[in-house]
Protein backbone atom coordinates (compact mmCIF):
# COMPACT_ATOMS: atom_id res chain seq x y z
CA UNK A 1 0.00 0.00 0.00
CA UNK A 2 0.85 3.35 -0.80
CA UNK A 3 2.43 5.90 2.04
CA UNK A 4 0.73 8.28 3.39
CA UNK A 5 2.69 9.86 6.06
CA UNK A 6 5.93 9.73 6.68
CA UNK A 7 8.38 11.14 9.56
CA UNK A 8 11.73 11.18 9.69
CA UNK A 9 13.91 11.76 12.26
CA UNK A 10 11.29 13.68 14.56
CA UNK A 11 12.62 15.22 17.54
CA UNK A 12 10.36 17.70 19.45
CA UNK A 13 10.11 19.26 23.11
CA UNK A 14 7.87 21.11 25.51
CA UNK A 15 10.40 23.63 25.87
CA UNK A 16 13.23 22.20 27.87
CA UNK A 17 12.31 19.19 28.34
CA UNK A 18 13.22 16.64 25.08
CA UNK A 19 10.32 14.03 24.65
CA UNK A 20 10.87 12.79 20.96
CA UNK A 21 14.36 11.61 20.56
CA UNK A 22 14.37 11.12 16.19
CA UNK A 23 11.03 8.71 15.11
CA UNK A 24 10.77 7.20 12.08
CA UNK A 25 7.60 5.63 10.94
CA UNK A 26 5.25 5.24 8.28
CA UNK A 27 1.64 5.35 8.01
CA UNK A 28 -0.12 3.38 4.70
CA UNK A 29 -2.75 4.34 3.16
CA UNK A 30 -6.36 2.35 4.33
CA UNK A 31 -5.37 1.21 7.14
CA UNK A 32 -5.16 1.65 10.90
CA UNK A 33 -1.76 1.96 12.15
CA UNK A 34 -1.05 2.28 15.88
CA UNK A 35 1.52 3.41 18.39
CA UNK A 36 1.86 1.74 21.86
CA UNK A 37 3.77 2.46 24.53
CA UNK A 38 3.27 3.19 28.44
CA UNK A 39 2.53 6.74 29.85
CA UNK A 40 4.75 9.36 29.18
CA UNK A 41 6.67 7.52 26.14
CA UNK A 42 5.90 10.35 24.22
CA UNK A 43 2.74 8.79 22.32
CA UNK A 44 0.46 12.21 22.65
CA UNK A 45 3.37 14.50 21.45
CA UNK A 46 4.14 12.71 18.24
CA UNK A 47 0.23 13.36 17.66
CA UNK A 48 0.88 16.81 18.50
CA UNK A 49 3.92 17.11 16.87
CA UNK A 50 1.98 16.28 13.08
CA UNK A 51 -0.69 17.97 14.10
CA UNK A 52 1.71 21.30 14.72
CA UNK A 53 0.75 21.75 17.92
CA UNK A 54 4.51 21.97 19.09
CA UNK A 55 8.12 22.89 18.04
CA UNK A 56 9.78 20.11 16.26
CA UNK A 57 12.68 19.14 14.11
CA UNK A 58 13.03 16.30 11.45
CA UNK A 59 10.67 15.96 8.16
CA UNK A 60 7.05 15.38 8.48
CA UNK A 61 5.74 14.61 5.01
CA UNK A 62 2.07 13.97 4.52
CA UNK A 63 0.60 13.02 1.06
CA UNK A 64 3.94 13.90 -0.71
CA UNK A 65 4.14 17.09 0.89
CA UNK A 66 6.19 18.23 4.07
CA UNK A 67 3.90 19.27 6.93
CA UNK A 68 6.32 19.94 9.49
CA UNK A 69 6.18 23.63 10.73
CA UNK A 70 2.53 24.58 9.38
CA UNK A 71 0.20 25.98 11.66
CA UNK A 72 -2.47 23.40 12.89
CA UNK A 73 -5.31 24.87 11.34
CA UNK A 74 -3.40 24.46 8.09
CA UNK A 75 -2.33 21.01 8.96
CA UNK A 76 -6.15 20.00 9.25
CA UNK A 77 -6.89 21.65 5.73
CA UNK A 78 -4.22 19.40 4.45
CA UNK A 79 -6.92 16.32 5.59
CA UNK A 80 -5.81 15.37 9.18
CA UNK A 81 -8.38 14.91 11.55
CA UNK A 82 -6.74 14.94 15.46
CA UNK A 83 -9.22 13.63 17.86
CA UNK A 84 -6.81 14.96 21.01
CA UNK A 85 -6.54 13.50 24.40
CA UNK A 86 -9.24 14.94 27.10
CA UNK A 87 -11.97 14.14 23.95
CA UNK A 88 -11.56 18.56 22.97
CA UNK A 89 -15.64 18.90 23.66
CA UNK A 90 -16.38 22.03 23.30
CA UNK A 91 -18.35 22.07 26.55
CA UNK A 92 -20.36 24.86 26.46
CA UNK A 93 -21.74 24.17 22.96
CA UNK A 94 -24.63 21.93 21.64
CA UNK A 95 -24.19 17.82 19.96
CA UNK A 96 -25.12 19.45 16.39
CA UNK A 97 -22.57 22.56 17.05
CA UNK A 98 -20.22 20.44 17.90
CA UNK A 99 -20.76 18.56 14.86
CA UNK A 100 -20.72 21.40 12.80
CA UNK A 101 -17.23 22.54 13.52
CA UNK A 102 -15.96 19.55 12.45
CA UNK A 103 -17.05 20.63 8.92
CA UNK A 104 -15.89 23.97 9.47
CA UNK A 105 -13.43 23.72 6.46
CA UNK A 106 -16.30 22.60 4.16
CA UNK A 107 -18.19 24.48 1.55
CA UNK A 108 -19.71 21.64 -0.27
CA UNK A 109 -22.95 21.06 1.72
CA UNK A 110 -24.58 18.40 0.63
CA UNK A 111 -21.50 16.47 1.57
CA UNK A 112 -21.61 17.33 4.53
CA UNK A 113 -25.59 16.85 5.21
CA UNK A 114 -24.82 13.04 4.26
CA UNK A 115 -21.35 12.73 6.25
CA UNK A 116 -23.83 13.69 8.92
CA UNK A 117 -26.19 11.17 8.39
CA UNK A 118 -23.36 8.60 8.20
CA UNK A 119 -21.46 9.71 11.95
CA UNK A 120 -25.30 9.24 13.12
CA UNK A 121 -25.53 5.43 11.93
CA UNK A 122 -22.11 5.51 13.37
CA UNK A 123 -23.44 6.69 16.75
CA UNK A 124 -26.77 6.71 17.01
CA UNK A 125 -26.50 8.08 20.66
CA UNK A 126 -25.12 11.21 19.01
CA UNK A 127 -28.73 12.02 17.34
CA UNK A 128 -30.69 11.77 20.36
CA UNK A 129 -28.96 14.21 22.57
CA UNK A 130 -28.83 16.39 19.24
CA UNK A 131 -29.51 19.51 21.07
CA UNK A 132 -28.09 18.83 24.24
CA UNK A 133 -24.73 20.93 25.72
CA UNK A 134 -22.43 18.62 24.85
CA UNK A 135 -20.95 19.14 27.96
CA UNK A 136 -23.69 17.38 29.58
CA UNK A 137 -22.45 13.70 27.58
CA UNK A 138 -20.69 10.89 29.22
CA UNK A 139 -17.64 10.16 28.82
CA UNK A 140 -17.95 7.92 25.83
CA UNK A 141 -20.88 9.98 24.37
CA UNK A 142 -17.97 12.83 24.25
CA UNK A 143 -15.57 10.23 22.80
CA UNK A 144 -17.95 9.26 19.94
CA UNK A 145 -18.49 13.13 19.35
CA UNK A 146 -14.94 14.09 19.25
CA UNK A 147 -14.52 11.13 16.36
CA UNK A 148 -17.83 12.11 14.72
CA UNK A 149 -16.60 15.79 14.46
CA UNK A 150 -13.12 14.85 13.25
CA UNK A 151 -14.85 12.52 10.46
CA UNK A 152 -16.97 15.73 9.68
CA UNK A 153 -13.81 16.66 8.04
CA UNK A 154 -13.51 14.51 5.71
CA UNK A 155 -10.30 13.36 6.26
CA UNK A 156 -7.37 11.47 4.42
CA UNK A 157 -6.00 10.87 8.06
CA UNK A 158 -7.85 10.16 11.38
CA UNK A 159 -5.26 10.73 14.58
CA UNK A 160 -7.04 9.26 17.63
CA UNK A 161 -5.10 9.85 20.88
CA UNK A 162 -6.49 7.12 23.56
CA UNK A 163 -9.79 6.58 22.67
CA UNK A 164 -9.96 4.00 25.23
CA UNK A 165 -9.09 7.02 28.28
CA UNK A 166 -10.88 6.68 31.06
CA UNK A 167 -13.84 4.54 29.62
CA UNK A 168 -15.36 1.10 30.26
CA UNK A 169 -15.03 -1.70 28.92
CA UNK A 170 -17.82 -2.30 27.16
CA UNK A 171 -18.07 1.18 25.77
CA UNK A 172 -14.45 0.97 24.61
CA UNK A 173 -15.35 -2.39 22.77
CA UNK A 174 -18.31 -0.62 21.15
CA UNK A 175 -15.98 2.75 20.02
CA UNK A 176 -13.04 0.29 19.00
CA UNK A 177 -15.76 -1.80 16.91
CA UNK A 178 -17.11 1.20 14.73
CA UNK A 179 -13.88 2.44 14.15
CA UNK A 180 -13.23 -1.44 12.25
CA UNK A 181 -16.62 -0.09 10.95
CA UNK A 182 -14.82 2.90 9.46
CA UNK A 183 -11.78 1.99 8.23
CA UNK A 184 -13.80 -0.71 6.27
CA UNK A 185 -16.47 1.38 4.83
CA UNK A 186 -14.11 4.26 4.26
CA UNK A 187 -11.24 5.97 2.42
CA UNK A 188 -9.83 7.25 5.88
CA UNK A 189 -6.30 5.92 7.37
CA UNK A 190 -5.72 5.81 11.19
CA UNK A 191 -3.10 6.84 13.37
CA UNK A 192 -4.22 5.31 16.94
CA UNK A 193 -2.29 5.83 19.87
CA UNK A 194 -3.07 3.31 22.76
CA UNK A 195 -2.38 2.43 25.83
CA UNK A 196 -4.32 -0.73 25.47
CA UNK A 197 -1.87 -2.85 23.17
CA UNK A 198 -4.28 -5.88 22.83
CA UNK A 199 -7.06 -3.41 21.83
CA UNK A 200 -5.43 -1.50 19.28
CA UNK A 201 -3.44 -4.86 18.08
CA UNK A 202 -6.94 -6.57 17.25
CA UNK A 203 -7.56 -3.56 14.78
CA UNK A 204 -4.41 -2.48 13.56
CA UNK A 205 -2.23 -3.38 10.83
CA UNK A 206 0.81 -2.25 11.93
CA UNK A 207 2.18 -1.41 15.36
CA UNK A 208 4.94 0.54 16.65
CA UNK A 209 6.21 0.53 20.17
CA UNK A 210 7.35 3.93 21.71
CA UNK A 211 9.71 4.14 24.50
CA UNK A 212 11.16 6.96 26.40
CA UNK A 213 10.76 9.07 22.67
CA UNK A 214 12.21 6.16 20.37
CA UNK A 215 10.92 3.73 18.67
CA UNK A 216 11.66 -0.04 20.13
CA UNK A 217 10.01 -2.48 17.69
CA UNK A 218 7.49 -2.28 14.81
CA UNK A 219 5.99 -4.28 12.37
CA UNK A 220 2.45 -6.26 11.17
CA UNK A 221 -0.18 -6.01 14.06
CA UNK A 222 -0.65 -9.67 13.47
CA UNK A 223 3.16 -10.86 13.84
CA UNK A 224 3.49 -8.82 17.09
CA UNK A 225 0.35 -10.25 18.84
CA UNK A 226 1.26 -14.12 18.21
CA UNK A 227 4.80 -13.92 19.18
CA UNK A 228 4.11 -14.46 23.04
CA UNK A 229 7.91 -13.51 24.08
CA UNK A 230 7.56 -10.20 22.49
CA UNK A 231 3.83 -9.77 23.88
CA UNK A 232 5.38 -10.88 27.33
CA UNK A 233 8.39 -8.21 27.28
CA UNK A 234 6.76 -5.29 25.90
CA UNK A 235 3.46 -4.78 26.16
CA UNK A 236 2.97 -6.88 29.41
CA UNK A 237 -0.05 -8.85 28.62
CA UNK B 1 -48.56 56.89 36.62
CA UNK B 2 -47.39 59.08 33.42
CA UNK B 3 -44.16 59.90 35.16
CA UNK B 4 -43.62 56.62 36.00
CA UNK B 5 -43.96 55.16 32.35
CA UNK B 6 -42.21 57.89 31.61
CA UNK B 7 -39.15 57.27 33.74
CA UNK B 8 -39.40 53.32 32.55
CA UNK B 9 -39.77 54.17 29.07
CA UNK B 10 -36.08 56.73 29.07
CA UNK B 11 -35.00 53.74 31.35
CA UNK B 12 -35.57 51.49 28.39
CA UNK B 13 -33.84 54.36 26.32
CA UNK B 14 -30.49 54.09 28.03
CA UNK B 15 -30.75 50.41 29.44
CA UNK B 16 -29.92 49.72 25.47
CA UNK B 17 -27.16 51.48 25.46
CA UNK B 18 -25.91 50.21 29.04
CA UNK B 19 -27.05 46.49 26.93
CA UNK B 20 -24.86 47.20 23.59
CA UNK B 21 -21.77 47.44 25.99
CA UNK B 22 -22.20 44.97 28.24
CA UNK B 23 -22.79 42.81 25.37
CA UNK B 24 -19.30 43.96 23.97
CA UNK B 25 -17.77 43.30 27.07
CA UNK B 26 -19.06 39.67 27.24
CA UNK B 27 -17.50 39.21 23.77
CA UNK B 28 -14.02 40.09 25.09
CA UNK B 29 -14.68 38.55 28.28
CA UNK B 30 -15.66 34.55 26.88
CA UNK B 31 -12.40 34.95 24.47
CA UNK B 32 -9.28 36.76 27.02
CA UNK B 33 -11.56 36.05 30.75
CA UNK B 34 -10.93 39.48 31.63
CA UNK B 35 -13.02 42.66 31.17
CA UNK B 36 -12.05 45.21 28.92
CA UNK B 37 -11.95 48.21 30.98
CA UNK B 38 -11.14 50.04 28.18
CA UNK B 39 -14.34 49.22 26.17
CA UNK B 40 -15.92 52.34 27.08
CA UNK B 41 -13.04 54.87 26.35
CA UNK B 42 -12.57 53.31 23.05
CA UNK B 43 -16.41 53.63 22.03
CA UNK B 44 -16.08 57.54 23.73
CA UNK B 45 -12.94 58.00 20.67
CA UNK B 46 -15.01 56.60 17.75
CA UNK B 47 -18.17 59.14 19.18
CA UNK B 48 -15.37 62.08 18.34
CA UNK B 49 -13.79 60.47 15.41
CA UNK B 50 -18.15 60.86 14.28
CA UNK B 51 -18.42 64.28 15.21
CA UNK B 52 -15.05 65.84 13.52
CA UNK B 53 -17.03 63.87 10.47
CA UNK B 54 -20.07 65.80 11.02
CA UNK B 55 -18.38 69.05 11.70
CA UNK B 56 -16.77 68.58 8.49
CA UNK B 57 -19.74 68.43 6.75
CA UNK B 58 -20.64 65.12 6.25
CA UNK B 59 -24.33 64.14 6.63
CA UNK B 60 -24.95 61.99 10.36
CA UNK B 61 -25.62 58.60 8.32
CA UNK B 62 -22.93 58.23 6.65
CA UNK B 63 -20.47 59.23 8.98
CA UNK B 64 -22.35 56.51 11.37
CA UNK B 65 -21.35 54.30 8.08
CA UNK B 66 -17.80 55.76 8.15
CA UNK B 67 -17.13 55.10 11.93
CA UNK B 68 -18.48 51.53 12.63
CA UNK B 69 -15.86 49.57 10.15
CA UNK B 70 -13.27 52.20 10.95
CA UNK B 71 -14.20 51.14 14.73
CA UNK B 72 -14.09 47.81 13.95
CA UNK B 73 -10.62 47.82 12.35
CA UNK B 74 -9.48 50.05 15.75
CA UNK B 75 -10.76 46.74 17.64
CA UNK B 76 -8.92 44.09 15.44
CA UNK B 77 -5.86 45.81 14.87
CA UNK B 78 -5.57 46.22 19.16
CA UNK B 79 -6.44 42.49 19.35
CA UNK B 80 -3.51 41.82 16.99
CA UNK B 81 -0.78 44.37 18.31
CA UNK B 82 -1.46 44.25 21.85
CA UNK B 83 -3.65 41.32 22.87
CA UNK B 84 -2.12 38.87 20.59
CA UNK B 85 1.23 38.66 22.13
CA UNK B 86 -0.07 38.27 25.50
CA UNK B 87 -2.24 35.29 24.86
CA UNK B 88 0.27 33.36 27.15
CA UNK B 89 1.10 35.98 29.89
CA UNK B 90 -0.29 35.91 33.14
CA UNK B 91 -3.40 37.76 34.11
CA UNK B 92 -2.04 40.83 35.33
CA UNK B 93 -0.45 41.68 31.73
CA UNK B 94 -3.89 41.79 30.00
CA UNK B 95 -5.38 43.38 33.10
CA UNK B 96 -2.38 46.59 33.09
CA UNK B 97 -3.16 46.83 28.41
CA UNK B 98 -6.82 47.67 29.66
CA UNK B 99 -5.95 49.83 31.96
CA UNK B 100 -2.86 51.35 30.08
CA UNK B 101 -5.52 51.53 26.73
CA UNK B 102 -8.25 53.41 29.26
CA UNK B 103 -5.55 55.69 29.80
CA UNK B 104 -4.44 56.27 26.70
CA UNK B 105 -7.50 56.57 24.53
CA UNK B 106 -8.96 59.13 27.57
CA UNK B 107 -5.63 61.38 27.24
CA UNK B 108 -5.40 60.97 23.62
CA UNK B 109 -9.01 62.24 23.34
CA UNK B 110 -8.54 64.96 25.71
CA UNK B 111 -5.05 66.01 24.07
CA UNK B 112 -6.76 65.96 20.66
CA UNK B 113 -10.47 67.38 21.08
CA UNK B 114 -10.00 69.07 24.46
CA UNK B 115 -11.70 68.46 27.68
CA UNK B 116 -14.76 70.92 26.90
CA UNK B 117 -18.10 68.94 26.50
CA UNK B 118 -19.41 69.20 23.19
CA UNK B 119 -23.08 68.57 21.74
CA UNK B 120 -23.59 65.67 20.01
CA UNK B 121 -26.92 65.93 17.23
CA UNK B 122 -29.07 63.53 16.99
CA UNK B 123 -30.25 62.07 13.42
CA UNK B 124 -33.81 61.66 14.85
CA UNK B 125 -34.94 65.25 15.20
CA UNK B 126 -35.72 67.42 17.53
CA UNK B 127 -39.42 67.68 17.98
CA UNK B 128 -42.28 67.32 19.94
CA UNK B 129 -42.17 63.93 22.05
CA UNK B 130 -43.81 60.83 20.72
CA UNK B 131 -46.45 58.50 21.65
CA UNK B 132 -48.20 60.88 24.39
CA UNK B 133 -45.46 62.95 25.11
CA UNK B 134 -43.79 59.66 26.58
CA UNK B 135 -40.52 59.11 24.77
CA UNK B 136 -38.53 61.97 23.06
CA UNK B 137 -37.84 61.38 19.46
CA UNK B 138 -34.06 60.09 19.93
CA UNK B 139 -35.17 57.77 22.80
CA UNK B 140 -37.20 56.19 20.37
CA UNK B 141 -34.77 55.81 17.57
CA UNK B 142 -31.77 55.10 19.45
CA UNK B 143 -33.51 52.47 20.78
CA UNK B 144 -34.55 51.29 17.66
CA UNK B 145 -31.36 51.58 16.85
CA UNK B 146 -29.83 49.30 19.68
CA UNK B 147 -32.69 46.89 18.96
CA UNK B 148 -31.40 46.18 15.49
CA UNK B 149 -27.74 45.74 16.67
CA UNK B 150 -28.26 43.32 19.27
CA UNK B 151 -30.72 41.79 17.07
CA UNK B 152 -28.63 41.02 14.19
CA UNK B 153 -25.41 40.10 16.54
CA UNK B 154 -27.80 37.46 18.18
CA UNK B 155 -28.36 35.96 14.74
CA UNK B 156 -25.02 36.38 13.58
CA UNK B 157 -23.33 34.21 16.09
CA UNK B 158 -26.56 32.09 16.27
CA UNK B 159 -26.83 31.04 12.84
CA UNK B 160 -23.68 31.85 10.93
CA UNK B 161 -20.66 29.55 10.12
CA UNK B 162 -18.26 32.57 10.98
CA UNK B 163 -20.34 33.17 14.27
CA UNK B 164 -20.09 29.93 15.74
CA UNK B 165 -16.49 29.16 15.06
CA UNK B 166 -15.82 32.89 16.89
CA UNK B 167 -17.75 31.20 19.52
CA UNK B 168 -16.03 28.02 19.39
CA UNK B 169 -12.33 30.04 19.13
CA UNK B 170 -13.19 31.84 22.41
CA UNK B 171 -14.47 29.03 24.08
CA UNK B 172 -12.13 26.16 23.57
CA UNK B 173 -8.79 27.31 20.89
CA UNK B 174 -7.01 24.02 21.33
CA UNK B 175 -9.96 22.24 19.56
CA UNK B 176 -11.07 24.89 17.47
CA UNK B 177 -7.52 24.79 15.43
CA UNK B 178 -7.58 20.94 15.44
CA UNK B 179 -10.84 21.50 13.19
CA UNK B 180 -9.17 24.13 11.04
CA UNK B 181 -10.56 27.42 12.79
CA UNK B 182 -7.98 30.10 12.33
CA UNK B 183 -8.48 31.48 16.13
CA UNK B 184 -5.93 34.11 15.83
CA UNK B 185 -8.30 36.14 13.41
CA UNK B 186 -11.46 35.06 15.29
CA UNK B 187 -10.12 36.40 18.06
CA UNK B 188 -9.48 39.90 16.27
CA UNK B 189 -12.58 39.73 14.55
CA UNK B 190 -14.49 39.63 18.04
CA UNK B 191 -12.64 42.70 19.34
CA UNK B 192 -13.45 44.10 16.38
CA UNK B 193 -17.28 43.19 16.51
CA UNK B 194 -17.30 44.30 20.31
CA UNK B 195 -15.46 47.77 19.51
CA UNK B 196 -17.90 48.55 16.43
CA UNK B 197 -21.06 47.41 19.03
CA UNK B 198 -19.61 50.11 21.32
CA UNK B 199 -19.06 53.01 18.75
CA UNK B 200 -22.85 52.91 17.77
CA UNK B 201 -23.80 53.45 21.60
CA UNK B 202 -21.48 55.89 22.09
CA UNK B 203 -23.26 57.75 19.37
CA UNK B 204 -26.82 56.84 20.56
CA UNK B 205 -25.95 58.03 24.20
CA UNK B 206 -23.56 60.93 23.38
CA UNK B 207 -27.03 63.55 22.78
CA UNK B 208 -28.08 62.60 26.19
CA UNK B 209 -25.26 62.86 28.04
CA UNK B 210 -22.77 65.03 26.16
CA UNK B 211 -19.73 64.52 24.63
CA UNK B 212 -16.65 64.60 26.56
CA UNK B 213 -13.39 62.24 27.00
CA UNK B 214 -14.58 60.99 30.33
CA UNK B 215 -18.68 60.51 28.60
CA UNK B 216 -18.80 56.42 28.92
CA UNK B 217 -17.31 56.23 32.32
CA UNK B 218 -20.56 56.29 34.08
CA UNK B 219 -22.27 53.88 30.88
CA UNK B 220 -19.13 51.38 31.36
CA UNK B 221 -20.11 51.14 35.18
CA UNK B 222 -23.75 50.66 34.44
CA UNK B 223 -22.74 48.00 31.83
CA UNK B 224 -20.84 46.23 33.85
CA UNK B 225 -23.36 45.67 36.61
CA UNK B 226 -25.82 44.89 33.71
CA UNK B 227 -23.36 42.59 32.98
CA UNK B 228 -22.96 41.21 36.42
CA UNK B 229 -26.19 41.24 37.30
CA UNK B 230 -27.16 38.97 34.16
CA UNK B 231 -24.06 36.76 34.00
CA UNK B 232 -20.95 37.93 32.26
CA UNK B 233 -20.79 34.68 31.09
CA UNK B 234 -24.40 34.81 29.16
CA UNK B 235 -24.37 37.34 26.07
CA UNK B 236 -28.53 36.95 26.46
CA UNK B 237 -28.25 37.76 30.28
CA UNK B 238 -25.95 40.41 30.07
CA UNK B 239 -28.43 42.18 27.46
CA UNK B 240 -31.09 41.43 29.79
CA UNK B 241 -29.12 42.63 32.76
CA UNK B 242 -28.09 46.11 30.89
CA UNK B 243 -31.73 46.93 30.19
CA UNK B 244 -32.44 46.03 33.77
CA UNK B 245 -30.26 48.47 35.38
CA UNK B 246 -31.25 50.90 32.74
CA UNK B 247 -34.92 51.15 34.33
CA UNK B 248 -34.05 50.33 37.95
CA UNK B 249 -31.58 53.48 37.58
CA UNK B 250 -34.35 55.51 36.26
CA UNK B 251 -36.13 55.05 38.56
CA UNK B 252 -34.22 55.03 41.95
CA UNK B 253 -33.21 57.81 40.00
CA UNK B 254 -36.22 59.45 40.11
CA UNK B 255 -38.19 58.60 42.99
CA UNK B 256 -36.41 57.02 45.81
CA UNK B 257 -32.10 58.02 46.15
CA UNK B 258 -31.89 61.13 43.20
CA UNK B 259 -29.68 61.72 40.29
CA UNK B 260 -27.12 62.36 42.88
CA UNK B 261 -26.78 58.56 43.80
CA UNK B 262 -27.91 57.19 40.52
CA UNK B 263 -24.42 55.68 40.28
CA UNK B 264 -23.61 54.87 43.42
CA UNK B 265 -26.89 51.78 42.76
CA UNK B 266 -25.14 50.90 40.05
CA UNK B 267 -21.65 50.01 42.12
CA UNK B 268 -24.49 48.77 45.02
CA UNK B 269 -26.00 46.40 42.30
CA UNK B 270 -22.39 45.12 41.32
CA UNK B 271 -21.53 44.29 44.99
CA UNK B 272 -25.16 42.30 46.16
CA UNK B 273 -25.01 40.13 42.90
CA UNK B 274 -21.80 39.48 43.73
CA UNK B 275 -22.44 38.31 47.12
CA UNK B 276 -25.24 36.89 46.59
CA UNK B 277 -24.80 34.87 43.14
CA UNK B 278 -21.28 35.34 42.10
CA UNK B 279 -22.40 33.97 38.05
CA UNK B 280 -25.14 36.33 37.81
CA UNK B 281 -28.59 35.56 37.11
CA UNK B 282 -28.51 34.09 33.79
CA UNK B 283 -24.89 33.02 34.28
CA UNK B 284 -23.58 29.58 34.32
CA UNK B 285 -21.33 28.15 36.93
CA UNK B 286 -18.92 26.08 34.85
CA UNK B 287 -18.01 22.75 36.32
CA UNK B 288 -15.76 21.18 34.47
CA UNK B 289 -14.90 17.15 35.86
CA UNK B 290 -10.99 16.88 37.00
Amino acid sequence: MPTLLEVKALHGAYGESKVLHGLDFIVEEGGVTTLLGANGAGKTTTLRAISGMIKVSGEIIFAGERIDGLATEAVAKRGIAHVPDGRGTFMELTVEENLRLGSFLRNDKAGVASDMERVFDLFPKLKERLFQQAGTLSGGEQQMLAIGRALLLRPKLLLLDEPSFGLAPLIVRGIFETMGRIVRETKVSILVVEQNASLALAIADRAYLLETGRIVMSGAADDIRKDETLRRSYLGY
Amino acid sequence: MDGLIHQIVSGIASGGIYASVALALVMIYQATHHVNFAQGEMAMFSTYIALTLIQAGVPYWVAFIIVVPVSFLMGAVIQRVLMEPLAKAPVLASVGVFIGLLLVFNSIAGWIFTYTTKPFPTPFGEGKPLLNGFVSRHELGSTMITLVVLLSIWAFFRFTKLGLAMRAAAFNPVSSRLVGVPVDKMLALGWGLAAAIGAIAGMMVAPVVFLDPNMMAGVLLYAFAGALLGGITNPLGAVIGGFAVGIVENILGAYVVGTELKLSVALFIIVVVLVLKPAGLFGKTVVSRV
